[in-house]
């Protein structure tokens, strides 16, 4: 017998699957298909207009490049943080590894205010950073700054594991065979490390562009300069043009699915589960 | 899962130590003793990284409120709009996470042990509130449900008010709770399989009994888990009830919009104390989140 199909209770388990995925259709599929469906309403030439338009385009522009940037800057820092937090020994390091989750409990907004607080125009380093005529806070930097943080988690939680499994059996003959630190970590741990670090790498852009609540706080929203496409489809919400917000949501959606898809990929391709 | 080695470590100089790891550290004692500095470089930048993304803004927000006085804090956050602010989020959290326990239960279950018509799409759907931005989420219910959306004229009709009210916060929130616990759950049903439960049903046990003596056990910590990051997310949720419930003091301003509101008008005692008050909670929901997380992985262990 099939026992797995008993699982859900009784008769009524159809009913109840049902209900799940009338809950999932109502609340996600629905919603999002009216988006994408209104985006087009008025025609494919007024689409591209939309998302053509001088604001909107470098809106779109510079959340890319953020986006791509901080993907990068996560597979290079996250997986420097989750080697020495793997493999070294020190006072601390369960606080550490801990406090790296933080992100995932703390709101993205309280992120942004935090980091303005410290970085501000007003503050010790903002005022330092101003007398070299750099800006942090109401500039790009900013906003990278803000995106490190809300997804630092991301490559340190799905190199770990893979660091954490790797057979010292095979550093060990590596370095017998006398390769060097640098062999020893291009030929044993980077082959293993590259798709874990990749994958999470590209799932921290996918939610890099999707990001509002820190954003809004410390980029000071400044069209061509800051202004990046989540915050222009607030402000395209808030002054009344929700079709035209729809049209660069629909963009960024394509995009957020593309990494999304790419990044499963990679994983599906190492039989490796991402860790979230 | 992560494997959790020796923590215990002495507590001895920052140097010495480095160096003793170098000997100490798999594989790498092996190595030139030379490495020792490569190592400690490494763990300054790890550090140095962490810190000015990280632990320097957090230990900006706490000196600023004690900076700006914690009595006028206090008075700011006990005011009544920021505790109404804050009873709304916490209004929002509790829906959420009896929500989320329910279909996240049932929907996990149907997704890993169910075949059906329509599975591969529940799968892909409930994943993809996670790629989707908060604010596009809030945008796509004001087109559907807004003043002017394509439902309004039904919605006028029964005289339903959804967007700038309370349900219009309920919907936002749990479109972005929606894959937390039912991945999670997922997750682990994957993992532990399904021989227990064949036992069980074996033995005569009912679907009922089945669910709740061998399934649910089994799932416990996973469910707690999935819920705690319900909570978090619902919590710090902001694009989405900003769009959806504008913000509305006293009536759709949950702590987040009341964080943003209060800063942009600089009344910062309020700004900044609500954002440490909700940054205390989310340390909090990390430590539990911690707890479960190694409790979860040693029941992995036990019943693979």
């Amino acid at each position: 017998m099939r026992t797995a199909d008993a699982l859900l209770p009784g008769p009524g388990q159809r009913a109840l699957r049902g209900l799940a995925l009338v809950y999932v259709l109502v609340l996600v599929a629905i919603p999002l298909a009216t988006l994408v469906v209104l985006a087009f309403a008025d025609g494919p030439t007024v689409f591209v207009e939309r998302v053509t338009d001088e604001v909107a385009r470098d809106a779109l522009v510079l959340t890319l490049g953020t986006g791509v940037l901080v993907g990068a800057l996560n597979v290079l820092f996250g997986t420097a943080t989750a080697w020495v937090l793997t493999r070294y020994r020190f006072p601390g390091r369960g606080a550490l590894s801990a406090l790296v989750d933080l992100p995932l409990a703390v709101p993205t907004l309280v992120a942004g205010v935090m980091i303005a607080v410290l970085y501000g125009p007003s503050s010790l380093v903002g005022t330092t950073f101003a007398a070299w005529d750099v800006e942090i806070v109401f500039a790009k930097p900013g906003i990278v700054l803000a995106l490190l943080f809300v997804t630092l988690p991301f490559v340190v939680r799905a190199v770990e594991p893979v660091l954490a499994e790797i057979d010292v059996a095979e550093e060990e003959a590596a370095i017998v065979l006398g390769a060097g630190p640098w062999r020893v970590f291009r030929t044993v741990f980077f082959p293993a490390l590259l798709p874990a670090a990749l994958s999470a790498g590209i799932r921290s852009t996918g939610r890099a562009i999707g990001e509002f609540g820190s954003i809004v706080v410390i980029a000071g929203n400044i069209p061509f300069e800051t202004l990046t496409a989540p915050v222009y489809v607030f402000g395209e919400i808030e002054s009344g043009a929700p079709r035209a917000a729809a049209a660069v949501s629909t963009v960024l959606l394509v995009f957020a699915l593309a990494l999304y898809v790419g990044a499963t990929w990679i994983e599906r391709k190492v039989g490796a589960r991402h860790a979230s | 899962m992560r494997a959790e080695r020796d923590v215990g470590a002495p507590a001895i100089a920052p140097v010495e130590a480095a160096k003793l790891d170098a000997r100490d550290t798999r594989g790498d004692r092996l190595a030139p003793g030379s490495l020792a500095a490569g190592r400690l470089a490494l763990g300054a930048v790890v550090v140095l990284y962490l810190t000015i993304v990280l632990l320097g803004p957090m230990g900006a927000l706490v000196t600023e409120v004690s900076r700006i006085g914690i009595g006028e804090v206090l008075l700011a956050v006990l005011a009544p709009p920021a505790l109404e602010a804050l009873g709304m989020s916490i209004a929002l959290v509790a829906i959420s996470v009896v929500v989320n326990a329910f279909v996240g239960t049932i929907g996990a279950i149907a997704l890993v042990r169910h075949r059906f018509v329509g599975r591969g799409l529940l799968g892909a759907l409930a994943d993809l509130p996670l790629a989707v931005s908060p604010v596009m989420i809030g945008l796509a219910f004001l087109l559907l449900v807004g003043r002017e959306g394509v439902l309004a004229p039904v919605l006028e009709a029964l005289d339903w008010k959804i967007v700038y009210a309370f349900p219009g916060l309920v919907i936002g929130t749990l479109f972005v709770t929606l894959p937390y616990t039912m991945r999670e759950l997922a997750y682990v049903l994957e993992e532990i399989g399904t021989s227990e439960e064949e036992a069980a049903a074996t033995l005569g046990a009912s679907a009922w009994q089945t669910f709740w003596r061998v399934t649910f056990p089994n799932v416990r910590v996973a469910l707690g888990y999935g819920l705690l990051m319900t909570a978090a997310r619902a919590l710090g949720e902001f694009g989405a009830v900003l769009v959806l419930g504008g913000s509305i003091s006293g009536q759709t301003q949950t702590a987040t919009t009341f964080i943003h509101d209060a800063v942009e008008e600089r009344a910062l005692a309020g700004g900044y104390g609500m954002a440490l008050v909700l940054g205390a909670i989310s340390v909090v929901l990390l430590a539990l989140l911690e707890h479960l997380k190694h409790r979860r992985a040693r029941a992995l262990g036990r019943t693979k």
